[in-house]
C-alpha cells in the first residue's frame, strides 16, 4: 500500500467522492422509486418540473424533481416544536444520515490499483507488482465488518432519539417501534452472517471478495445466510413491508411527525442511502464483490467454454471493468428492495416481531450449526 | 540487546502507524459526512422564514387538539426486547473471532461453541416459553 502524502491525498479523493456520491444516489434513487411506483400503478408518474433554457425545455424524464424538491425544502420554515427537547432533537437527524453514509468506508468497490511503475501499470504485466497499488476502499481496518456493525447500530438512535424528543404521542410511538424493530432484526444480521465467516476466514471484507474470486462466490456457499441477511437488511431500512415505524395511516409519519421539511429529507435520504449501503453490503458478502465472472487480474480466463488463450487486457481496463460490475450488482439489488415496496403489503407490528424472533434468529443459528457440520466433512 | 521500553516503545511506533492508515480514513469519512449533514441542517434552519404562530406550534396529532398525559404508559415489551437484545447481540460479537479461526479449531472448536450455543438456545426456548416473544395481547 502506498503510505504518506500520497494515502492521505488517495484517502481524501476517496472519501469526498464516496460521500457526495452517496447524497446524490439517494436523490436519483428517489427518482428511481417514483418512476418504478408509477410504472408499476401505470400512471404518468413525475414529469413536471422542468428546466427552461433559451426555447429549450429539458425534464429528463423527472430526474429534476428530486433537485426541486431538495431545494423547495431548504427553504421551507423551520421551527422547533415547544415542547421538545432541543438539543435530541436536533441531533436526531444528524445521526440518522451521517452512519449510512460512513458505512461505505470499509466496503472495497474495485480491486486495487496498482501505482507503482506506473508505466507497466496500463501493460499486461503490472499485476504482479507487490508494493505501492491503492486500493479502491477508502480504509482496509483489522476489524473490517465491525466496524460495519458499530455503525449501523448507531442509526437505532436517530429513530429512538426523534421519537421521545419531539413531544407527540405519535412520535413516540414511532420511535418505539423503530428502536425495536431495528434492534431485533440486527440480532438476526449479526448471526446470519457468521456462516459466512466460517467459510471464509476472515472478518475483512476485502479479503472476503478475494475468497470469492478465488472460489466461488457467496450466494453459492451461504445461500440461507444470503436470505436472512437480505430481509434483516430490508428490516433496517424500516421500508415496504417493515415500515410499521412510519406507518402513515396510522400514527401519521412515525417518529418524524414533528420534522420541518428538509430535517424530515435528512430522514428519508439516510433510509435511501441506506438502501445503497445495504445493497453494497449484501454484494460484497455474498455476490462476489466486485469480481466480473471469469474476469482476472490480466483479463478473461474462459477455458470453461473451449477458448484455449486468456483474453489479455491492460491492468486499467480490468479495475474498470470489475467498478462498474460492482455499481451493477449494488444497483440490481437496490431495484429488488424497491421492487419488494410494491410486491408487498405493510406487515402488522406482531408479524414482524414474529418473524424476527421466531423464524429468522432460529434459521440462523441452524445455519451456524449446519455450517459448522459441513465444513468440518469437508476439512476432514 | 533492547531495553524492554525501547522495545515497547517499538511496538506502539509500527502500531500507531499502522492504526492512523487503517484507521485515519474512516475518521475522514465520519469528519466529511459529519460537515454534509451539519450544511444540510444549517441551511435548512436558517433559510426559511419564521413566523411561528400558536397553532402551529401544537404537537401534530391528526389535526385534533392532544389529550390526555404527556406521555403514554409504554408496553413492557419494548424493555423486554431491548434486554433480549443486548444479550444475543453480545453473543453475536462472541462468536465472530470463534468464526473467523474456525477451520483451523477442528472438532474442539466445534464442540466448544455448541456448547455455547446450546446454552444460547435453551435461554431462547425460555424467552419463548414465557411470552416474551409473545405480541399479538
Amino acid at each position: 500500500m502506498e503510505t504518506g502524502a500520497t494515502f492521505w491525498i488517495a484517502s481524501a479523493v476517496k472519501v469526498i467522492a464516496i460521500v457526495l456520491g452517496l447524497v446524490n444516489l439517494g436523490a436519483l434513487l428517489l427518482w428511481v422509486e417514483r418512476r418504478q411506483s408509477a410504472m408499476i400503478q401505470d400512471r404518468m408518474g413525475p414529469n413536471r418540473a422542468n428546466l427552461q433554457i433559451g426555447g429549450l425545455n429539458i425534464r429528463a424524464a423527472g430526474l429534476l424533481h428530486s433537485a426541486a424538491d431538495g431545494i423547495k425544502m431548504l427553504w421551507k420554515e423551520d421551527f422547533t416544536p415547544p415542547g421538545a427537547d432541543k438539543f435530541l432533537y436536533h441531533l436526531a437527524p444528524v445521526i440518522s444520515l451521517v452512519p449510512p453514509l460512513c458505512l461505505f468506508a470499509v466496503i472495497p468497490f474495485g480491486p486495487s490499483v496498482y501505482w507503482a511503475n506506473r508505466a507497466q501499470v496500463f501493460g499486461s504485466e503490472a499485476w504482479n507488482t507487490t508494493t505501492g497499488f491503492i486500493p479502491l476502499q477508502i480504509a482496509m481496518p483489522d476489524s473490517g465488518i465491525l466496524v460495519v456493525f458499530a455503525l449501523a447500530s448507531s442509526g437505532v438512535l436517530g429513530a429512538a432519539l426523534a421519537g421521545s424528543s419531539s413531544d407527540n404521542k405519535f412520535s413516540l410511538m414511532g420511535g418505539l417501534r423503530a428502536a425495536s424493530q431495528m434492534v431485533s432484526y440486527e440480532v438476526t444480521m449479526g448471526f446470519s452472517v457468521v456462516g459466512a465467516f466460517m467459510v471464509y476466514q476472515t472478518v475483512r471484507l476485502e479479503q472476503m471478495v478475494q475468497w470469492q474470486v478465488d472460489h466461488a462466490w457467496g450466494i453459492f456457499t451461504q445461500p440461507l445466510a444470503f436470505l436472512l441477511f437480505f430481509t434483516a437488511a430490508v428490516a433496517e431500512t424500516k421500508r415496504v413491508p417493515f415500515d410499521a415505524p412510519e406507518g402513515e395511516s396510522e400514527i401519521v409519519a412515525g417518529y418524524f411527525t414533528e420534522y420541518q421539511p428538509m430535517k424530515m429529507g435528512m430522514f428519508a435520504l439516510g433510509e435511501l442511502v441506506e438502501v445503497m449501503t445495504s445493497s453494497a453490503l449484501l454484494t460484497t458478502i455474498f455476490l462476489g464483490g466486485w469480481q466480473f465472472p471469469f474476469l482476472k487480474l490480466d483479463g478473461f480466463h474462459l477455458e470453461m467454454f473451449g477458448v484455449a488463450k486468456p483474453i489479455l487486457m491492460s491492468h486499467l481496463t480490468v479495475v474498470v471493468i470489475s467498478a462498474i460490475t460492482f455499481a451493477l450488482k449494488v444497483a440490481i439489488l437496490a431495484l429488488l428492495q424497491m421492487q419488494i415496496r410494491w410486491t408487498l403489503p405493510r406487515f402488522r407490528y406482531d408479524q414482524i416481531m414474529k418473524l424476527g424472533w421466531r423464524i429468522l434468529l432460529p434459521l440462523s443459528l441452524g445455519n451456524i450449526l449446519v455450517t459448522g457440520i459441513v465444513l468440518l466433512f469437508i476439512n476432514g | 540487546m533492547p531495553t524492554l521500553v525501547q522495545a515497547l516503545s517499538a511496538v506502539e511506533t509500527v502500531n500507531s502507524v499502522s492504526l492512523r492508515y487503517q484507521y485515519g480514513p474512516i475518521f475522514m469519512t465520519v469528519g466529511f459526512a459529519l460537515i454534509i449533514a451539519g450544511a444540510v441542517f444549517a441551511l435548512a434552519t436558517f433559510l426559511g422564514p419564521k413566523n411561528p404562530t400558536p397553532e402551529k406550534l401544537l404537537p401534530y396529532e391528526s389535526g385534533s387538539p392532544t389529550t390526555g398525559a404527556k406521555h403514554v404508559r409504554l408496553s413492557v415489551k419494548f424493555y423486554l426486547t431491548a434486554l433480549l437484545f443486548v444479550i444475543f447481540d453480545i453473543e453475536a460479537v462472541f462468536l465472530y473471532p470463534w468464526a473467523s479461526l474456525y477451520q483451523s479449531l477442528g472438532w474442539a472448536g466445534f464442540v466448544e461453541m455448541i456448547a455455547f450455543l446450546t446454552m444460547l438456545t435453551i435461554g431462547l426456548v425460555y424467552c419463548w416459553k414465557k411470552g416474551a416473544l409473545e405480541w399479538e395481547t
